[in-house]
């Protein structure tokens, strides 16, 4: 019977030598849906993708993908996932058209039918204009739509995209995401990694990672109601100087500026965050407004990815 | 089925890919037509015209006769006489002469006593080439005007050249040569071939699809075999062209050893491409292995006389064998048939190679 789940990852782990990039991670990714991976650069993100396509084996653990078992019967998935590299991979000394061509013929993709299948993604994924120019002359945005293009062309079930839109501009970014909420609602389920918050907060569901291990996991909306963190909110003639006047104070745990504003994280268990911040800003003499606000998928991130000692 | 419109999917993007590659287009092309030149104009063990200094102390006419017959020989080139056998011994420390000649006061003398050497020839033995061009100087027969017949050395041993009478390098080089420019074009392409899509990301993709290693293996290889086969024509008719070498037995047979061959040095080729992290380590195990196919394989020394350990060596390159057949196929018209054992190493050399490439090039990145 197939699972609800296109991914189910059990303690899966993976060291090079001393490096434990991954380590004991759990995940669930229900099917239909876009999951993201959040985490800065080396958190594991790209390493937990390779070991869900079979391009690296666990050192531990191990995930049913799309009710295929990793990496016993890695073969077997290939036809049923579609991965986008980190770095463009595809081949840029043929052209969009040739890139297209291949990768139908390698998948087997019904003679009869890649014509029009090419066709239909040229016009789709905008690209009708390049389809003969060589894919290594074009930008940073046809690149990333032609390995979209490249990656769904045999119609897969499940997507891996790892990074997909490190190296193209907002408009294009914009653009990627549109492609993918269709996908997503055509049926595709669809794992991606960003280190972008704007990005992870339109994830049906997402993990934040950090160091190699999932530190929280939910929809952007339980993330966020679950930081068990105060948001306060300063705003400051002197923000510097107000940064420098909270910063030590023994229960904040940590302190972004944002323009004017500072964001102050401050544990629940701290009663009357507000009282405390105003009572430091008046004993250097800083004028400032200072309110509660909710939290941010920003401010989860650092509240879940803070040095263990930060957060006592 | 699918496996084959998979194969034909690689050889394809292959060839498309190698046709925007001018650089790798040319080298296909101007490699062998320079290695060619450059061996078939320069290398030449025919030494003629070595850089000669002449001490005559006797100065008679009998003396000047025999210098001007060393002349006519076109072995030496007389460019000096000089007073003293000391000063041909500086010439040749300076390295202006290569051979000096000393002709004693009592010359004439000597030419009427078989048992006492006329001439004496002091000769730069750092190049054994020109020592050896001296050596046939010893036994060359003069006839001087006067009619007195040169001290006669009976020839006991006659030696005939066969399959190449004239002597003439290039027929014996360019048979050889062909093995080492297809060494060096076909291990050199494909060593880089996996390489290169590892470092520009390709890979990554590859394994991601259905693709098989074998598939990807074979697929790569294919386009170069008929490279291969075109490189193969053309050394052959500019081997004909401007250095006359003929093919004295089957062109087919030819062919069929070369086939073998190409399949060998590529599967070779594939198997660095799996092991090397880079392009650049890639390049370096082809050199490894180009060097001892130019100089362990028969081609520049006689296999025969290479020490044992060296023998053991060459008789594990491809080249080594090829050079066989070539020889033998172009130069003393054996048949394939002939020469059975050599295209057998050739195609299991091609069989492991290609399964141990496969085998190592592993559909994973850890």
């Amino acid at each position: 019977m197939p699972s609800n789940y296109a991914i189910e990852a059990r303690g899966l782990s993976k060291h090079f030598g001393e490096l434990k990039a991954v380590s004991g991670l759990d995940l669930k990714v229900p099917r239909g849906q876009i999951y993201g991976f959040l985490g800065p650069n080396g958190s594991g993100k790209s390493t937990t993708i390779r070991m869900l396509c079979g391009l690296l084996t666990p050192t531990e653990g191990t995930a049913t993908v799309l009710d295929t078992e990793i990496p016993a019967d890695a073969r077997i998935l290939k036809p049923k996932i579609g991965y986008m590299t980190q770095r463009f991979s595809l081949f840029g000394d043929l052209t969009v058209f040739e890139n297209l061509q291949f990768i139908s013929e390698i998948y087997s993709y019904p003679a009869a039918d890649r014509a029009r299948r090419i066709d239909e993604l040229l016009g789709k994924y905008d690209l009708e204009a390049q389809r003969k120019q060589l894919a290594g002359t074009m930008s940073g945005g046809q690149r990333q739509r032609l390995a979209l293009a490249c990656a769904v062309l045999h119609h897969p079930d499940l997507l891996l995209l790892d990074e997909p839109t490190s190296a193209v501009d907002p408009q294009s970014r914009r653009d990627f995401w549109e492609n993918l909420f269709r996908l997503a609602s055509d049926g595709t389920t669809i794992l991606v990694s960003t280190h972008y918050m704007d990005e992870a907060e339109r994830c049906h569901r997402l993990a934040i990672l950090d160091h190699g291990l999932k530190v929280a996991d939910g929809t952007p909306r339980e993330l966020q109601a679950a930081t068990g963190m105060h948001i306060v909110e300063v705003v400051a003639g002197d923000p510097y100087a107000a940064q420098a006047a909270i910063h030590d104070l023994e229960p904040v745990a940590s302190v972004t500026q944002l323009g004017v504003r500072l964001r102050v994280l401050i544990p629940e268990r701290f009663e009357d965050p507000i009282a405390l911040v105003e009572r430091a800003l008046a004993d250097q003499g800083l004028a400032a407004t200072v309110r509660l606000n909710d939290a941010s998928l920003e401010d989860v991130f650092v509240a879940v990815t803070m040095e263990p000692e930060d957060k006592a | 089925m699918k496996s084959l419109s998979r194969l034909f999917a690689i050889i394809k993007k292959e060839v498309r890919q190698l046709r925007r590659d001018r650089l790798t287009f040319g080298m296909i092309v101007g490699l062998p037509v320079v290695q060619m030149l450059l061996f078939g104009y320069a290398i030449n063990t025919d030494v003629r015209n070595l850089k000669t200094a002449v001490s005559n102390l006797a100065d008679t006419h009998l003396s000047r006769e025999f210098v001007a017959q060393l002349g006519q020989t076109q072995v030496v080139d007389i460019i000096d006489f000089v007073a003293t056998p000391e000063k041909l011994e500086e010439a040749l420390r300076r390295g202006r002469v290569s051979i000096g000649v000393v002709i004693p006061s009592d010359f004439d003398r000597r030419m009427n006593d078989p048992k006492r050497p006329a001439v004496q020839l002091l000769v730069d033995g750092s190049d054994p080439t020109i020592l050896g061009v001296a050596n046939q100087l010893r036994v060359m027969p003069l006839t001087f005007a006067a009619g007195q017949p040169f001290a006669t050395t009976t020839q006991e041993i006659e030696v005939r050249p066969y399959y190449n009478p004239e002597r003439r390098t290039p027929v014996n080089i360019i048979p050889g040569l062909m093995g080492v420019i297809l060494t060096m074009t076909m291990i050199l392409f494909t060593a880089v071939a996996i390489v290169r899509e590892r470092e520009r990301g390709n890979l990554e993709l590859l394994i991601n699809t259905p693709v098989s290693s074998a598939e990807l293996m074979i697929g790569k290889i294919v386009p170069y075999i008929i490279i291969g086969m075109l490189q193969l024509a053309l050394i052959l008719g500019v081997g004909r062209l401007l250095f006359d070498v003929p093919v004295r037995g089957s062109v087919i047979e030819l062919y069929l050893a070369a086939s073998a061959f190409v399949a060998a040095n590529l599967a070779l080729g594939l198997l660095i491409s799996t092991a090397a992290r880079t392009q650049f380590q890639a390049f370096q195990m082809m050199v490894f292995i180009l060097l001892p196919s130019i100089l362990l394989s028969g081609f520049m020394f006689p296999f025969d006389g290479m020490p044992e350990a060296a023998q053991y060596l060459g008789e594990i390159l491809p080249n080594t064998h090829f050079i066989r057949l070539t020889r033998g196929i172009m130069l003393r018209e054996a048949s394939l048939g002939e020469l059975l054992p050599d295209l057998y190493y050739l195609l299991g050399f091609a069989l492991v190679a290609m399964t141990l490439a496969a085998k190592r090039f592993a559909r994973r990145l850890d």
